[in-house]
């Protein structure tokens, strides 16, 4: 195949994926009687310097959450626990920052480590269980989901200290905050400065992944585990360590606003993050620029969604069917793409060879 | 003469890569035993899943009683009378009898108490002594076969394939079988009888057609062939030999197994008290039947499966204990079985497949990093030195044909100067050309003080590669062969235990 025709392909795929999900959401929108007219006006109007900020933010989040996904399906391992693992992640780091053990910025570093640590500890939980017991992933993370949720909550009622309606671990001192980034001048709305700990750590998966043994293991047994044991990877080995990873990179999501805005864990914790990276993930396959492209759909979506109820009187929840329409035609538009691929290359390097194939003897 | 059940014509299915079944012709006459054999790998599933309609032939015609069908799905070979008794059974073991029966045939009888009524009806005639209410989780192997059959039987079927279905029974049972097959048998039911092992064969068959690479090589009647006839044609003894040329043997050992045991999840021996000693230069082939303990030999040298007791040592050091990878990076080569699910990574370019088994080595790795350029390059030295016909390193391993992706395999394993080469059926499914290359390459490396295990369905090219023959039987070694002396036919009847062999096992 020659580049422009392998691009072309390559982009078939989302596209056609858009052009559904705008299918189905208008579709949607003129069955409970709305105008989707009104509905593309908002959502595809140009957004305003505080929105694009918002927008940055929350694909910093996004990304991270979709990394930590990412990370396990490259081995086949579906990791559904993001959301548990940044819960307790985030919380334990509050609790650390709070204490105020170490000055300035050696204590952000070191609530860094210790949420890291703190989500790959929950995570491993379920790692544990699935070579230990065979348990499916699948099943105890989404258990340790509940457990986290509920684990927390009575935590922070312990520890935390009542603040009108809600309750909050200890201020982290004002020496460890970090600055946040003008993005767009003389607005009030500024990027979070540890949103820059997306760049790293997508810069850190692609890296790993491509260049590294390590990597090399994790994407052949995500391919093939036979082949893979065949070749002498240690799978129960991987599951360990690619859940540990997972959990570590989930104990990131909550940093940039906890370091940025809230300087604490409350009980107004943003909800729901660890889900969305799973679908951030499969909209960008898994891939470190895919999943940028994916998190900033989504956070630009979720975004433009707001101002609808008042401006076309549209409730903002549609979005979440929009949202997930794309997800579901991508990875239906991109396994239709990866068949194709697959029988033009078969097609082309038989006729580059000439037709070689009927010269084989039968098995 | 009763008519024809099923007549098979020219057929012929190929995949990518390779051609599964060419010029296929099998006549089934109504109310008879037909035995389908042939090694594993000739094309006996891919034929058989055509007759029951879970593939399409890409050439050639079905007749079922004198009239042409064309299959899209079970279903309609169900339609037709046409049942499939499979080797893996289909059965929920949480389930009942007579649940797992009219599962998915519940417009036949219902689900209450005609149904039962039938299954009774059925169970009595054949004589099958199935507990309609037993759980199928508290059933013996035996019965859930029974269970299965009735199955086909329950939906009609007059013509009933049987895969392999001795494969996973005890003598006993295997007696137990072909009296339930010869009642039906006499009820006018058809039998296609799926099978590798020759002694069965000639009790229960009243014709056995033979299959070999693909293509079927005659049909013949039990009584007019002995077992040496049959395994002669099963595995072509007319074949061009490989040829032998001067022995490298020398005497210092590279590989020694001794009394190695390895189990199954339930304990029991897949092999037993295996003793075996390669030395440098020196090709061991091992002759079995599919099933005896080959692949669990060379599983267990690879790492692959864990030893039981006994042990094994690489040039003098003991391994028993290592992980795969470190064995293999120790310098053991392995061409395994099946390519596509051990050996390849399809979807991932070849340059990646090169490093596949090999993550820890140059020129694949530096240190933790993984060496693109290093791997491309010698990703493009294979493809040039073992003459793999693709348009370039980039493309995905899948595309290419089975022959070049074997070339590719065996140069990949060849690189890195191993000291022992595992090679399980490396030839199998590649064509003449890619053949004749892969047994020049393990000639050569073996001159060059390679000890290599090899085991293969294919004896012409075991007694033409190798220095010593061990014959593997049940998961023990029966006899040991010298290639310049013996003949297929000889080894042939040590694989099945028809000939007296020197561990006086000749009981099948």
């Amino acid at each position: 195949m020659t580049l422009a025709s392998r691009l072309l392909v390559g982009a078939a795929a989302p596209a056609l994926a858009f052009v559904a999900a705008a299918v189905v959401t208008s579709g949607v929108l003129l069955g409970s009687g709305a105008a989707p007219a009104e509905f593309w006006k908002v959502v595809l109007s140009l957004p305003d310097a505080r929105q694009l900020v918002s927008i940055v933010n929350a694909a910093a989040i996004l990304y991270l959450s979709g990394l930590a996904a990412a990370v396990g399906f490259r081995m086949n391992l579906f990791n559904i626990g993001v959301e548990g693992q940044y819960r307790v992640a985030t919380f334990v780091g509050a609790v650390f920052a709070g204490q105020s053990l170490l000055p300035g910025y050696l204590n952000t570093a070191a609530t860094i480590v210790v949420a890291m640590a703190g989500g790959a500890a929950w995570a491993g939980l379920a790692a544990l269980l699935k070579v230990t017991r065979g348990v499916s992933e699948v099943i105890s993370t989404i258990m340790l989901n509940a457990i986290a949720l509920s684990l927390v909550a009575y935590l922070l009622r312990k520890v935390g200290n009542r603040e009108g309606q809600v309750v909050v671990t200890d201020q982290i001192q004002q020496s460890s905050w970090v600055a946040n980034i003008t993005l767009v001048p003389g607005e009030d709305t500024k990027v979070y400065g540890l949103a820059l700990l997306a760049v790293v750590a997508g810069v850190a998966y692609a890296v790993v992944l491509n260049r590294t043994r390590f990597g090399f293991d994790l994407r052949a047994t995500g391919a093939s585990e036979s082949a893979a044991v065949a070749s002498g990877v240690n799978v129960k080995r991987m599951v360990i360590v690619s859940m540990l990873l997972s959990g570590a990179v989930a104990g990131l999501i909550g940093m940039p606003e906890m370091f940025g805005s809230s300087h604490a864990y409350g009980s107004t914790i943003q909800t729901g993050i660890g889900f969305t990276g799973i679908a951030v993930a499969l909209l960008g396959r898994n891939n470190p620029g895919g999943i940028a492209v994916g998190a900033l759909v989504f956070a630009f979506l979720a975004q433009q969604a707001t101002p609808l109820g008042i401006e076309a009187d549209i409730s903002p929840e549609i979005i979440a069917v929009t949202q997930g329409v794309v997800v579901l035609s991508v990875v239906i538009a991109y396994e239709v793409v990866r068949r194709y691929r697959g029988r033009m290359e078969q097609a082309q390097v038989a006729r580059e060879l000439g037709d070689r194939q009927s010269g084989e003897v039968p098995v | 003469m009763p008519g024809s059940a099923v007549s098979l014509q020219g057929i012929a299915k190929r995949f990518p890569g390779v051609v599964a079944n060419q010029d296929v012709s099998l006549d089934v006459r109504s109310g008879t035993v037909h035995a389908v054999v042939g090694e594993n790998g000739a094309g006996k599933s891919t034929l058989m899943k055509i007759l029951y309609g879970v593939q399409r032939p890409d050439e050639g015609t079905i007749a079922v009683r004198g009239e042409q069908v064309s299959f899209s799905s079970p279903t309609d070979a169900i339609a037709h009378g046409i049942g499939m008794v499979f080797q893996h059974f289909q059965l929920a073991d949480n389930l009942t009898v007579v649940e797992n029966v009219v599962l998915g045939a519940e417009r036949l009888h219902g689900i209450g108490d005609k149904a039962r009524a039938e299954i009774d009806r059925i169970s009595t005639t054949y004589g099958f002594a199935l507990d309609p209410d037993a759980l199928v989780e508290t059933l013996g192997v035996g019965e859930r076969q029974r269970v299965e059959i009735l199955k086909v039987l329950y939906r009609g079927a007059r013509i009933i394939i049987l895969d392999e279905p001795t494969a996973v029974l005890v003598p006993q049972e295997v007696e137990a079988l072909f009296a339930n097959l010869r009642e039906l048998q006499r009820e006018d039911h058809t039998l296609l009888f799926i099978s590798h092992k020759l002694d069965e064969v000639l009790a229960i068959a009243d014709e056995i057609t033979v299959l070999r690479r693909g293509t079927t090589v005659g049909t013949v009647r039990p009584a007019d062939v002995t077992q040496h006839d049959l395994a002669e044609l099963m595995v072509g003894a007319e074949l061009p030999d490989p040829g032998g040329g001067e022995s490298t043997v020398t005497d210092r050992p590279v590989l020694e197994v001794r009394d190695l045991r390895v189990d199954d999840h339930d304990g029991r021996h897949l092999l037993s008290d295996v003793s075996l000693s390669i030395r440098a230069g020196e090709v061991v082939g091992v002759a079995g039947v599919e099933g005896n303990g080959q692949t669990e030999l060379v599983e267990a040298v690879v790492g692959l499966r864990r030893a039981a007791a006994g042990g094994i040592a690489l040039g003098g050091t003991d391994v028993t204990g290592w992980a795969t990878r470190r064995r293999r990076a120790a310098g053991i080569g392995y061409i395994p079985e099946d390519r596509h699910r051990h050996g390849l990574l399809l979807d991932a370019p070849l340059w990646e497949n090169r490093i596949l088994g090999h993550q820890t080595r140059p020129p694949s790795a530096r240190g933790p990093w993984i060496d693109r350029a290093g791997a491309r390059r010698d990703t493009s030295r294979i493809v040039d030195a073992y003459d793999v016909r693709t348009p370039g390193i980039d493309h995905t391993a899948g595309s290419l044909s089975g022959g070049n992706q074997q070339k590719f395999i065996v140069g990949r394993e060849m690189s890195g100067d191993p000291v022992l080469l595992v090679a399980a059926h490396p030839t199998r499914g590649v064509d003449v050309g890619a053949q004749a290359a892969v047994w020049e390459r393990i000639r050569e490396a073996r001159r060059a003080g390679l000890a290599v295990l090899l085991v293969s369905a294919d004896l012409d090219e075991l007694i033409g590669l190798s220095d010593t023959i061990q014959v593997v039987l049940r998961g023990r070694l029966v006899g040991e062969f010298d290639p310049r002396t013996v003949t297929p036919q000889q080894l042939g009847a040590a694989m099945t235990g028809a000939a007296p062999s020197p561990a006086g096992d000749g009981s099948r």
